[in-house]
């Protein structure tokens, strides 16, 4: 065959193009095939998950409690008596809370308050942004979502999370447990192993079933859990009507969990 | 040949060492382990055959799914419903860890580490 420039000038831009349309060409026969999953239709969902802690209702550490022996309970969370504790939700005082808002003459009802801490959820999460492997991440609808399965135990995030929110296991969870306990853990949900870092899910698999946080359902209407995107929530309501405050906000992580004072 | 012998000596018992273990298994036939399978289902969440050769890749997706994309439901080849979950789908058809996935995974010398976190039917003890 007599080749010219002409010719394969001709040839080069048919092929170019030929391997322009070549992937949308197969992806088209292939019937664009979408994963077979679908979202459970009773399942809870939102633009952005927030929480509304009622401090003038909740707050002695007794009155905590139940909420957190349930959700460690749900999720098999250990007790552990020293500072390798795993805390997902747990009891703080006024300065451990709003460390930027401390002033020396402040009502004592409020400082002398304990308030319950857990999870952010931030809209700007650091742990999010330094985790280097993608094992904590941001859901569409503003959960600080973990995948365990993904957690090299690096602890960045741990650095990073200004609220202390995250905890390490430093030995197996499962040692822990007494053996009455092992025998009373929640079979739906896994316990966590040695080497990865944990903290509070806003009960995303509850949530996926239709159900509200497990801590909201204790908390006799202490608690409010909705959507902040939805002007009509019962999130949105209670902050028109009350005063409420965020913790650490120049750390601009922009907190999802707001506490009526 | 200096030492001929024992070097011939010394090579016979090496073949005979290496090739012990062929001897060892002769005329011993694979035997497809017993397997303990669901009293009161009759399938799987897919084909048989699926399931045999492929139940690593589709817990590998179904955890992808639920935890990352959010969607806890599975939609198998038949239109049927399943929740994406290894503890609450899996386990409770094939209640029996230890005669079912243990007893094909140490045939086969798979170990998967899920259940350090995961909990098996049995319970932890
Ligand atoms: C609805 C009950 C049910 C559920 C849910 C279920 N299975 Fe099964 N599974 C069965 C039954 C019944 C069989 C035997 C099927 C047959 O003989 O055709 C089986 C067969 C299997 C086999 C093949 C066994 C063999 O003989 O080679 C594997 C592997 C398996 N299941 C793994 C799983 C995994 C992994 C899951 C979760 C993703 C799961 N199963 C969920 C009922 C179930
Ligand atoms: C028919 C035999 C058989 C049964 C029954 C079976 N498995 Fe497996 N499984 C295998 C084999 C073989 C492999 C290894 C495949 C490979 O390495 O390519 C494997 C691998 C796996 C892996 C990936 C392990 C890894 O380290 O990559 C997981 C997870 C798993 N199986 C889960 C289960 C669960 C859960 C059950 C019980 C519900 C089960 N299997 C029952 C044969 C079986
Ligand atoms: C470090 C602990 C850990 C290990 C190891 C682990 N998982 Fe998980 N897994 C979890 C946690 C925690 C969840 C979250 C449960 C939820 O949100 O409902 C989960 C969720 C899942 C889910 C989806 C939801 C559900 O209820 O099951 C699947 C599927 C799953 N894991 C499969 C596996 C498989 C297969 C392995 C082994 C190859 C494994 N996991 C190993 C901790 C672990």
């Amino acid at each position: 065959m007599k080749q010219n420039r002409r010719k394969f000038i001709k040839f080069a831009g048919a092929a170019a193009a030929a391997l322009c349309v070549a992937p949308n060409v197969a992806k088209a026969a292939s019937g664009g095939h979408a994963a077979p999953i679908m979202t459970n239709p009773k399942g809870l969902s939102a633009k952005r998950w927030a929480m509304v802690i009622d401090t003038t209702k909740l707050n002695t550490v007794e009155a905590l409690q139940p909420l957190i022996d349930v959700c460690h309970k749900i999720h098999n969370v250990p007790n552990i008596d020293s500072n390798q504790d795993v805390k997902w939700l747990w009891p703080g005082s006024y300065e451990e809370t709003f460390t930027e808002q401390l002033n020396p003459h402040l009502d004592d009802a409020v400082k002398g308050r304990a308030y319950a801490l857990l999870c952010n959820h931030c809209d700007n999460p650091p742990c999010v942004r330094v985790c280097p492997t993608k094992a904590t991440f941001k859901r569409p609808d503003g959960i600080v979502a973990m995948d365990y399965h993904r957690c090299i135990g690096c602890r960045y995030c741990m650095a990073g999370c200004p609220y202390g929110s995250r905890s390490f296991n430093f030995s197996e969870p499962r040692e822990h447990f007494t053996e009455a306990e092992l025998k009373e853990l929640d079979p739906k949900f896994p316990t966590r192993m040695r080497g990865v870092v944990e903290k509070c899910n806003f009960c995303v698999e509850r949530l996926a079933k239709g159900e509200r946080p497990a801590c909201v359902e204790a908390s006799k209407g202490a608690m409010y859990f909705g959507d902040l995107s939805d002007p009509e929530s019962e999130v949105r309501q209670v902050l028109r009507e009350r005063f409420t405050l965020r913790r650490k906000p120049t750390a601009g992580t922009e907190p999802s969990v707001y506490y009526i004072i | 040949m200096h030492y001929g012998g024992k070097i011939i000596i010394g090579l016979i018992i090496f073949i005979g060492l290496l090739l012990s273990p062929f001897a060892f298994n002769m005329g011993k036939a694979y035997k497809q382990p017993k397997l303990k399978l669901p009293a009161k289902e009759k399938k799987c969440v897919e084909s048989l055959e699926f399931m045999r050769t492929k139940h690593m890749q589709l817990l590998d997706e179904w955890r992808d799914w639920a935890l990352r994309d959010g969607k806890r439901v599975y939609v198998n080849h038949e239109g049927k419903e399943f929740e994406i979950s290894l503890q609450n789908t899996c386990m409770d058809c094939h209640k029996n860890k230890a005669d079912f996935c243990d007893k094909c995974h140490n045939d086969a010398g798979v170990s998967p580490y899920c259940w350090d976190c995961h909990i098996q039917p049995e319970g932890l003890k």
